[in-house]
């Protein structure tokens, strides 16, 4: 797999680029999402609460996944500051946010990750970091992050796009599948996925190719059968919807199936699903400190439209009366069952 | 390319009911019916389905089915195994009537 889009130069590395792209929705024939809302007296969306802080702690990875909404890579360089991480921490400190949700990149990747981690845990929030799996394989140093995630109660959420090497690899990259079964196995070891609530393992479903997901529960099932023969348990499956963004974009695109998808999508909006979108409950921190309405606004750099523009400047209340910035990727958070980082919605 | 089948008609398979509509809403009423969650579940059915679609050669149903049961999460394997059954059963159909051929050859020589 060639390395990120940035590294490319592609013109959809930009979020100048997929943002005019994705605008030009009078060419493929599909309403506006805005438009769509207001037809549901949705418009604007505005928060509920602000429940989940997720916290995107940098871009780089060791992995370049085929449909990475983030362009991650290990070309990727911006990474959070221990600076910033303070800032964090200050404006989560006295707050009844519940959960604090750590994504990357691979968040491990991070230098000050552990640290972050550490002073996160004095809070007693729930904290969930997004593991990649094959990141605890990829050096001896990672090599005893399920003890670690297990001392510190982590609830670890990883992707793993389908229970077989063939779906899972074309997505992740060769041998990821075998990898992440050694990681799964590592973190079963330690006594994640097991039903105990403090060392919860959740695992992410996502299509490996221009389609939606199905019924989530259907798919966990499934999942737990299939991953039962490689001697692995784990807790939920979250299925997720691709959203139309950086790498996935540009495969859609790439392969002519953009028109196709952001059809199907249309046509699957729930409003009962974009009423529980996660914007409405979830405030995201970018590598740098600015805030956004959802880690997808954070690539498409679609800054948060409130006076407090910063974590430095994090201000519970004018947060949750902003108006949350919608756009036509937004149609992949309402379609069918709904799509959140924590999966379904309905 | 002109061809007989084209893939964007699946998209106008709702508009039979233009020139006929009573009997095509019955239609697409009973077939939102057949294939609702009941004894069989709805991966049971798309797969039934899928088979059905290789056995009748019908483009718009294979697309249609492998698409839905991509969307279920159903594999590669399951999927092949389904038409595995489609080309049992017809391949098995010709052979059957082999018997046929065979009554009447023994009928007919001494």
């Amino acid at each position: 797999m060639p390395g990120s889009l940035q590294k490319q130069n592609h013109p959809l590395a930009s979020a100048k680029g997929q943002i005019e792209l994705l605008n030009d929705n009078d060419s493929i024939g599909i309403p506006l999402f805005e438009h769509k809302l207001n037809e549901f007296g949705l418009d604007p969306l505005k928060p509920t609460g602000i429940d989940i802080l997720q916290i995107n702690v940098g871009k780089m990875c060791n992995q370049v996944c085929a449909h990475c909404h983030v362009d991650a890579g290990p070309d990727r360089k911006e990474i959070m500051t221990r600076e910033t991480m303070q800032q964090c921490l200050e404006a989560l400190a006295g707050t009844n946010i519940s959960t604090i949700d750590l994504t990357g990149g691979a968040p491990e990747m991070n230098p000050h990750f552990r640290w972050f981690v550490e002073k996160l845990s004095q809070l007693e929030k729930q904290i969930i970091v997004r593991c990649n799996l094959t990141i605890i394989l990829a050096h001896p140093r990672y090599n005893d992050l399920p003890g670690f995630f297990k001392k510190h109660k982590i609830n670890v959420v990883s992707s793993l796009p389908y229970f077989n090497a063939r779906r899972t690899d074309a997505q992740r990259g060769e041998g990821v599948f075998d990898k992440s079964v050694k990681a799964l196995r590592m973190l079963n070891a330690a006594g994640y996925g097991k039903g105990n609530p403090a060392w919860k393992l959740d695992l992410v479903y996502n299509p490996a190719g221009a389609f939606l997901p199905g019924d989530q529960t259907s798919l966990e099932n499934q999942f737990k059968r299939k991953l039962a023969e490689y001697d692995i348990v784990f807790d939920d499956l979250f299925s997720i919807t691709n959203l139309p963004i950086s790498r996935f974009l540009e495969y859609l695109v790439k392969t002519e199936k953009y028109e196709d998808y952001m059809t199907e999508m249309v046509n699957a909006f729930n409003p009962t699903a974009a009423a529980n979108a996660m914007c409405r409950n979830t405030v995201s921190i970018g590598w740098d400190g600015y805030m956004y309405d959802c880690d997808f606004n954070q690539m498409l750099e679609l800054k948060l439209n409130d006076a407090s523009k910063h974590i430095k400047d994090f201000n519970l209340e004018t947060l949750a009366s902003r108006e949350i910035i919608v756009n036509q990727h937004c149609f992949g958070c309402a379609a069918g069952a709904g799509s959140s980082c924590g999966g379904a919605t309905t | 390319m002109e061809t007989y089948y084209k893939p964007e008609d699946l998209k106008k398979f709702s508009g039979i009911t233009e020139w006929q509509k009573k009997l095509g809403d019955k239609f697409f009423e009973y077939y939102g019916a057949v294939f609702e969650e009941g004894a069989l579940t709805k991966r049971e059915k798309s797969l039934i389905a899928l088979a059905v679609a290789h056995t009748v050669q019908c483009p718009y149903c294979i697309d249609a089915y492998t698409g839905d049961l991509l969307n279920q999460g159903v594999d590669e394997e399951q999927m092949m195994e389904a038409v595995h059954v489609a080309g049992a059963i017809r391949g098995g159909a010709s052979l059957a009537h082999g018997v046929q051929m065979m009554n009447q050859v023994k009928e007919k020589l001494m």
